[in-house]
């Protein structure tokens, strides 16, 4: 295997979480919600998934635990931004310290351990394609997982009934709600599986990225996956591009270093949060382009009138 | 069963009032069911954690310290918040403000005078208060959300006191560890009351705190925030500009959440480390809503809050319970801070029937 292969691999390993959880709160945007507590949710992902695989010694018992975890907790949000309609931007905060604050206590005493890796699953005869074989058909679950969320829910926005129903929710939700559509209730499942991915992304990142428990291991991808939804203009596809952009700068710090270029690593530790300000910067300067994207409804609270 | 909210004809006083209280003893409440979890008498636990802090002259003035920053950085952020800014990157202008303070006492460490104090606590402030113009910068002209832009410096602002006092910043005599010379003498904030360790950072967050409820109850720059928070458009008639306004309320806020870190690295720890805060910057968004941001109830809650800092050590000590149960507990009381801040404005009706549409008044 080259060495840009191997470069290439360890790119998919860092943007396969960022790709989830952004993909997911994607869909909880599109119908006019604004959950800030994607970090949060990535963290009890993270926590709990890591604690599942150390209790039954299976993975994808793991996995479960944190797709799992993400959708419970994202409910708490949900319940109060929905039912008591309460502030979504401050709310979104509260899940991002809450959750920090019960991953730190639960996980507390799995500290140190060795975790489980999920393995890989190769595909027979398409692994064997040069360069692209190994880099897409010999790959861990939640790779997999990753694309088909995107494709699923690109297909789901843009090519089925119930996604226009979001859509609709999210862009006028006072209209959606005359014409029938019960608006509270797509919004609890667009909530629910925004926080299934980031569940999904925690998942990833203690049982693939790094096997094991570290205190507030998700770093802020959790926030820069909320960037990656505006950089991508609220479009499936874009996320995924962006995600593997983001990836890239992520572990450039790893390749620095091994290539001794004499940069402190500090800095190049700061370069995603800086390339995610310089990416928001290009995204939203233009105010009518940002108005279009924008589903129209996001972040305003809606209370049925009867 | 379902819950229906009914909008009232005008904000409850008396739930306005009441919400944080009822919030507090819900926090309780959870704790205790918490500690049980964890097999300890909730009794005893939530005793050690609230009580047992209060009783003693010294850990009173250990309060007074915590207290210190997370109010001093409330009161600057209730301000952004009513106008409706989302400047939660107050973490990130808290450490530059240490370290835009720090200059003298670490780089000019032979200068003597009784200048050094106040020059550092003015560095302080125009480190913050340029901190947060970054993101101000980017909401007023380029239209870039300020909540992401100010979060992400945040991590910067970390890294590069992480990179400073590992480098150019670190104690020559201290054996390498990462940290800077210790201050001189006159670059150390003051004690406040002679009975312990409070320095004057504390007075500084009341004054600050009693300053900005001034501000806001009788100045028209008070009714400006107000009236371009709640409508930007009634502001605009009114001849408010939404883009002043962001430059306002960030810079205020990056300048007292400046403030606070340069008092607490020259009240409290007296040098510089690679970490200076334990998450003073995110505590004080929940001291902002605690207080209903109102300046005079950010001081209560900071008060509390601070509280929760010295109960976790306590608790951690007496019972064996781990630290982490402190970020618990903030991040509950704010979960239970905005429901209950539901009442306000709502009367919540449990619905048990959906076709008879008969309704039954909640206990709220």
């Amino acid at each position: 295997m080259g060495i840009f292969e191997a470069i290439l691999l360890t790119v998919i390993t860092a943007a396969t979480p960022l790709v989830l959880a952004a993909v997911g709160e994607l869909v909880t945007e599109r119908s006019g919600v604004l959950n800030l507590g994607v970090e949060g949710m990535m963290i009890m992902g993270a926590a709990c998934a890591f604690i599942a695989t150390q209790v039954t010694g299976s993975p994808y018992v793991g996995i479960l635990a944190g797709i799992a975890s993400g959708a419970l907790f994202s409910l708490l949000f949900g319940f109060l931004t929905l039912t008591l309609v309460a502030n979504q931007v401050a709310t979104g905060l509260a899940l991002t310290i809450l959750g920090l604050g019960v991953s730190g206590m639960i996980g507390e005493a799995y500290v140190g351990q060795s975790g489980i890796k999920l393995p890989q699953i190769v595909f027979p005869v398409l692994s064997d394609i040069p360069f692209l074989g190994p880099l897409l058909f010999k790959q861990d679950l939640i790779f997999y997982l990753s694309i088909a969320v995107v494709v699923g829910v690109n297909w789901f926005l843009f090519r089925s009934r119930a996604g226009l129903k979001l859509r609709s929710v999210g862009d006028s939700h006072a209209s959606a709600h005359a014409l029938g559509i019960n608006v509270i209730r797509m919004r609890y499942l667009a909530v629910m599986f925004g926080g299934a991915c980031a569940g999904l992304a925690g998942a990833q990142l203690s049982l693939v990225y790094t096997p094991q428990w570290v205190e507030n291991m998700s770093a802020g991808r959790g926030w820069i996956a909320l960037a990656l939804v505006v950089f991508a203009s609220w479009r499936p596809w874009r996320v995924v591009a962006g995600g593997y952009l983001f990836g890239a700068v992520s572990i450039s710090q790893l390749h620095a270093q091994a290539f001794g270029i004499g940069i402190p690593s500090q800095f190049l530790s700061a370069l995603p949060y800086l390339a995610t300000i310089a990416v928001l910067i290009l995204i939203s300067h233009n105010r009518r382009t940002t108005l279009i994207n924008t589903p129209a409804s996001l972040g305003k609270p809606f209370v049925p009138d009867r | 069963m379902r819950i229906e909210l009914e909008r009232r004809p005008e904000v409850s006083r008396l739930f306005s009032i009441l919400s944080p209280v009822i919030a507090l003893a819900l926090t309780m409440i959870f704790g205790g069911i918490m500690f049980l979890l964890l097999g300890k008498n909730p009794i005893t636990a939530l005793h050690s954690f609230f009580i047992e802090p209060l009783m003693e002259v010294w850990s009173l003035h250990e309060l007074a310290i915590k207290a210190a920053p997370l109010i001093m950085i409330g009161v600057g952020l209730s301000v952004c918040y009513r106008s409706n800014n989302w400047n939660i990157g107050a973490e990130g202008q808290f450490i530059a403000g240490a370290i835009a303070g720090s200059i003298l006492p670490v780089v000019f460490h032979e200068w003597h005078s009784p200048l050094v104090l106040p020059l550092m606590l003015l560095l302080g402030m125009l480190g913050g208060a340029l901190f947060a113009g970054i993101p101000a910068f980017l909401k007023a002209h380029l239209n870039t959300n300020e909540i992401l832009t100010s979060l992400m410096l945040v991590y910067v602002a970390q890294l590069f006191l992480d990179w400073l006092v590992r480098g150019y910043w670190r104690n020559p005599g201290g054996m390498n560890f990462p940290e800077t010379r210790t201050f001189d003498p006159v670059a150390v904030l003051p004690e406040m009351i002679a009975s312990g360790r409070t320095h004057w950072g504390f007075g500084f967050a009341l004054i600050a705190a009693v300053a900005i409820w001034f501000m806001m109850r009788y100045t028209l720059k008070g009714f400006e925030i107000t009236v371009l928070g709640q409508s930007e458009r009634a502001g605009r008639f009114a001849g408010f500009s939404t883009r002043k306004m962001i430059w306002f309320s960030m810079l205020l806020s990056g300048a007292l959440a400046g403030l606070a870190g340069i008092a607490e690295v020259s009240g409290a720890i007296q040098q510089l480390r690679p970490v200076i805060s334990p998450g003073y910057g995110f505590t004080a968004i929940i001291v902002a809503f605690l207080g209903r941001l109102n300046p005079l109830g950010i001081v209560v809650a900071g008060l509390v809050l601070a509280l929760t800092y010295l109960g976790g050590e306590a608790a951690q000590l007496s019972l064996g319970v781990s630290d982490k149960v402190t970020r618990v507990f903030q991040g509950l009381l704010l979960f239970f801070v905005l429901s209950c801040d539901t009442l306000i404005r709502y009367k919540i009706k449990l619905v048990w029937s959906n076709l008879t549409g008969t309704a039954t008044e909640g206990a709220h």
